[in-house]
């Protein structure tokens, strides 16, 4: 059995389930202490099922906690940068392009060394044990221990960034760091942003993860534990201690994956109607498809695989104006529960829309019998139009596709939508993103260049394959459940020689779970 | 002479990547290069050909190879310093300004570091009004305007400089040699006195690129339709309206090749029409039947937000407009339209001005 958990910025959502069975489900307000929020979910799904603990597979937890921390600059390490390139890269320091808050927040400690690689593997420059040792002591004397390292092609030979780490370890044995290689693709920027994201974190998700153990021990779960990451797979609870920007984004994938889990669909659209907002995207093998362009994340660019998502000002707690009609983007978000009309308070919204209606039954449905029936089909009108065209732009083909709908506002959806094959509304719709963390995989990626004079296309691809593989069994996938999810090749333009990149994302079921 | 604040240089960033017809690089690093080089040594200097004398030397600056390769190995600064002030030394005559041989993509933004660094003034004019794959499709070239003496400069310091009997040599020699750069060098060429660029150039294109951005800038703003505010902007022509249903890609010779499908929706709704390229967007086509080609610019852009896709970025379920901007007439003359005509990218068929179709 497992248990899957959803931290949300409002809402902390958990379930258990047997296999792939949905045992129980709990909705508790996420707490200003994380764990807390934590303890309180596993209390409840334990007692209400009698669970014996012993017999958990494992726990599977998915938080936006250090998407905020960056977003709010808070709880942030003073983190130094040091990147091998020289005398290429010059011109574009580290955290050029960062907001001065954010970068003045963890200090613009950077430092430029000799070394990376071409894209075909050549050294740009001979890397120098000196020149990283001296820098290492400057690190030293300023008191940094968070050190983020990146390297030129680093994605194509890693090499140079592992001898850094390790000189600098020598240096300061307490050091806390970062490798661009482990975490990011091609694309110096963007990996290196990601990189020092992740060192000014790590001290937080040392605090983070152990508060989680905590919680867990303090329920005597002994089953390990897992974090989801923003691809809809697994890491394991040190790992994450170590790589906490790999959860960005994961919410929406996690919701997604649910859903595709809830329906039994693999290719599918997902709309997720939350309190606020309303947010749609596409299964493609069960995966959401992801976003192409560059993701900016508290004003960083970056370039990690986010679901590619649609969000429009519709949920459960938004606010409904006549003359002229108005649904939207304002919404009472989590005071739904004082604010709206059917819970006593004085603001129209949505959900009593759906009750004047006469759809559902919640809370007092008399504190909505004076909502004009004209009114409400207008509402519902426009609701319906707005998720039509939401849907619609997020499609991929006239063809009518099946329509999942999940999320704690899902009631907004009454009706058919159009282009839709079916309508699914699953059971447990409002906890999706928590099944979604339960049922998580594990994966691995390779993201390299491929010169093919070299070797032929097809002799590259099984390469590429091999390699994404191997990272996900050593990430923790049980080898023979490994399946190539994602294969992307773009050939490299205004170059001869056809060198091709490669990009190959392969998962598998947990091992021993 | 004007100076160009950051506003300026974000908004002919991204102009660059609308005249940028897919290809020519994401103008992001170029971008940011530009802004830092103006925040190091001061503002760029941005002149109209009228505000320097005939007979003053203009030497372009360009980068040149993979896109791909500059998002991972960043420029030095230096090797762009180092090509410009080689082609200067060579010749035995001192630069009075630097230009853009293409409007198009990052190579619009590339001289500016040099202008900032350098204390240059910039001309406000280019050789293409976008972007073309290879360095003799330019209007210099149709007006006899040689590549030559050429200089190319790596960040080890390397630089090579170059004589050919024509731009199409000097386009062979040096893909060539920028593969053993790393695929990635920073170029001057075109050496030219005022007088040959006002007659061989394209004047304002710069100030083109920046009211591009701007249009697309402010209707973001004032939250209208940003693709519509272009259009309007400079007179180019909405082609298309759909979605990404199937990318086809092959790499040849160093060419992005492909084709990408489109299905339409809104207005066009039930109508399919396919995109071809080659690096660039080059042709637009109906069911076998090319409606516009090159050298007008066809350019993706995100339905909503404007935002230009580069050929690389082109992903099967993006929802985009297709937009049809007519070309400089100069292109439109005989030996300008032979650089860069249909046949030459192999479409076999006659080149029909893309307002004749939609205008």
């Amino acid at each position: 059995m497992r248990i899957g958990i959803d931290v949300g910025g409002t809402n902390t959502d958990a379930v258990l389930m047997d296999g792939t069975k949905v045992i129980s489900s709990t909705k508790s307000p996420t707490t200003q202490n994380v764990s807390e929020g934590i303890t309180k979910a596993l209390k409840t799904i334990i007692e209400a099922t009698q669970l014996d603990v012993s017999k958990l597979d494992g726990v599977m937890i998915g938080t936006t906690h250090f998407t905020n921390a960056v977003v709010e600059r808070r709880r942030l390490t003073p983190t130094a940068c040091i990147r091998l390139g020289l005398p290429a890269t010059v011109c574009l320091p580290p955290m050029v392009d960062w907001p001065d808050d954010l970068a003045e927040t963890i200090g613009r400690n950077y430092y430029l060394a000799h070394g990376g690689h071409e894209f075909d593997g050549r050294e740009i420059s001979a890397f120098d044990p000196d020149e990283i040792r001296g820098i290492a002591e400057q690190i030293k004397a300023k008191g940094l221990n968070a050190i983020a390292i990146s390297s030129v092609f680093s994605p194509v030979n890693a090499v140079f960034e592992e001898k850094t780490a390790e000189i600098v370890k020598e240096v300061i044995p307490d050091a806390n760091i970062t490798l661009s290689s482990t975490i990011g693709r091609i694309g110096l920027l963007e990996r290196e942003n990601a990189a020092i994201m992740n060192a000014c974190l790590r001290e937080l998700a040392v605090k983070t993860v152990s508060g989680f153990k905590q919680a867990l021990r303090d329920m005597n779960i002994t089953a390990p534990f897992f974090i989801s990451q923003n691809d809809g797979t697994l890491m394991n609870a040190d790992f994450a201690a170590d790589y906490p920007v790999l959860t960005f984004a994961s919410g929406p994938t996690n919701s997604m994956r649910g859903a595709a889990f809830l329906s039994g669909l693999k290719d599918a659209i997902v709309v997720d109607v939350g309190g606020t907002t309303t947010d749609v995207g596409v299964l493609q093998q069960g995966f959401p498809r992801v976003a192409a362009m560059a993701v900016d994340i508290g004003g960083v660019r970056t370039n990690f695989r986010m679901p590619d998502t649609l969000s429009i000002g519709l949920g459960g707690g938004s606010l409904v104006e006549a003359e002229p009609l108005k649904v939207g983007p304002q919404s009472v978000g989590y005071e739904l529960i004082t604010k709206a009309k059917v819970f006593g308070g004085d603001t129209l919204t949505t959900t009593d829309i759906i009750v004047a209606a006469g759809h559902e039954d919640i809370g007092d449905k008399s504190k909505v019998s004076d909502v004009d029936a004209v009114f409400a089909k207008a509402v519902e009108d426009r609701i319906e139009e707005m998720v039509n065209v939401a849907v619609d732009r997020m499609k991929t083909s006239a063809t009518a596709m099946p329509v999942i709908v999940v999320g704690g506002g899902s009631i907004l959806i009454q009706r058919k939508v159009e282009g839709a094959s079916e309508m699914i509304k699953p059971e447990h719709f409002a906890v999706a993103n928590a099944i979604g963390a339960a049922i998580a995989q594990v994966g691995g990626e390779t993201d390299r260049i491929f010169a093919l004079a070299e070797m032929s296309r097809e002799e590259a691809l099984e390469q590429a394959k091999r390699e994404a593989t191997e990272r996900a069994v050593s990430a923790g996938a049980k080898a023979e459940t490994v399946e190539i999810v994602d294969v992307e090749e773009v050939p490299l333009a205004y170059l001869p020689g056809n060198a091709t990149r490669i990009m190959v994302k392969a998962v598998g079921d947990l091992a021993g779970a | 002479m004007r100076l160009l604040s950051e506003e300026a240089i974000e908004d002919i960033a991204l102009g660059a990547a609308v005249l940028g017809t897919g290809g020519g690089g994401d103008p992001y690093i170029g971008k940011v290069m530009a802004r830092e080089a103006v925040r190091t040594y001061g503002p760029v200097e941005l002149y109209t050909l009228d505000e320097l004398d005939d007979d003053d030397l203009i030497v372009p600056a360009a980068g040149m190879g993979a896109p791909v390769v500059l998002v991972e190995k960043l420029p030095a600064g230096d090797d762009m310093i180092r090509a410009f002030e080689a082609l200067g030394k060579y010749m035995g005559k001192t630069p009075k300004a630097t230009m853009s041989i293409e409007a198009g993509g990052l190579n619009s933004i590339m001289p500016m570091y040099v202008a900032a660094r350098l204390r240059l003034p910039m001309i406000d004019a280019d050789g293409m009004g976008r972007a073309f794959p290879e360095i003799q499709m330019t209007l210099f070239t149709a007006h006899g305007i040689t590549a030559t003496p050429f200089a190319m400069s790596d960040e080890r310091g390397n630089t090579i400089l170059m004589e050919t009997i024509n731009n199409k040599w000097t386009e062979t020699f040096a893909r060539t040699l920028v593969v053993h750069m790393g695929a990635m060098s920073m170029i001057a060429l075109y050496s030219a006195t005022v007088k040959e660029i006002k007659k061989a150039g394209i004047p304002g294109t710069i100030s083109l690129a920046e009211k591009i951005g701007q249009s697309i800038r402010q209707a973001r703003l004032e939250e209208e339709s940003p693709v519509a505010a272009l259009c309007k902007s400079v007179g180019a022509f909405l082609l298309f309206k759909g979605k990404l249903t199937d990318v086809n890609r092959r790499v040849k010779g160093g060419w992005n090749l492909g084709e990408a499908k489109l299905e339409g929706f809104d207005e066009y709704g039930g109508a399919s029409h396919t995109l071809h390229f080659q690096n660039e967007n080059l042709a637009f086509s109906k069911a076998g039947e090319y409606l516009v080609t090159a050298p007008d610019l066809i350019t993706v852009l995100d339905v909503d937000t404007a935002e230009p896709i580069t050929t690389e970025h082109l992903r099967y379920g993006m929802r985009v407009a297709v937009i049809g901007l007519p070309c400089h007439p100069a292109w439109r003359e005989p030996k300008a339209l032979e650089l860069v005509h249909p046949r030459v990218f192999g479409y076999d068929i006659d080149y029909v001005p893309v307002e004749e179709r939609y205008g």
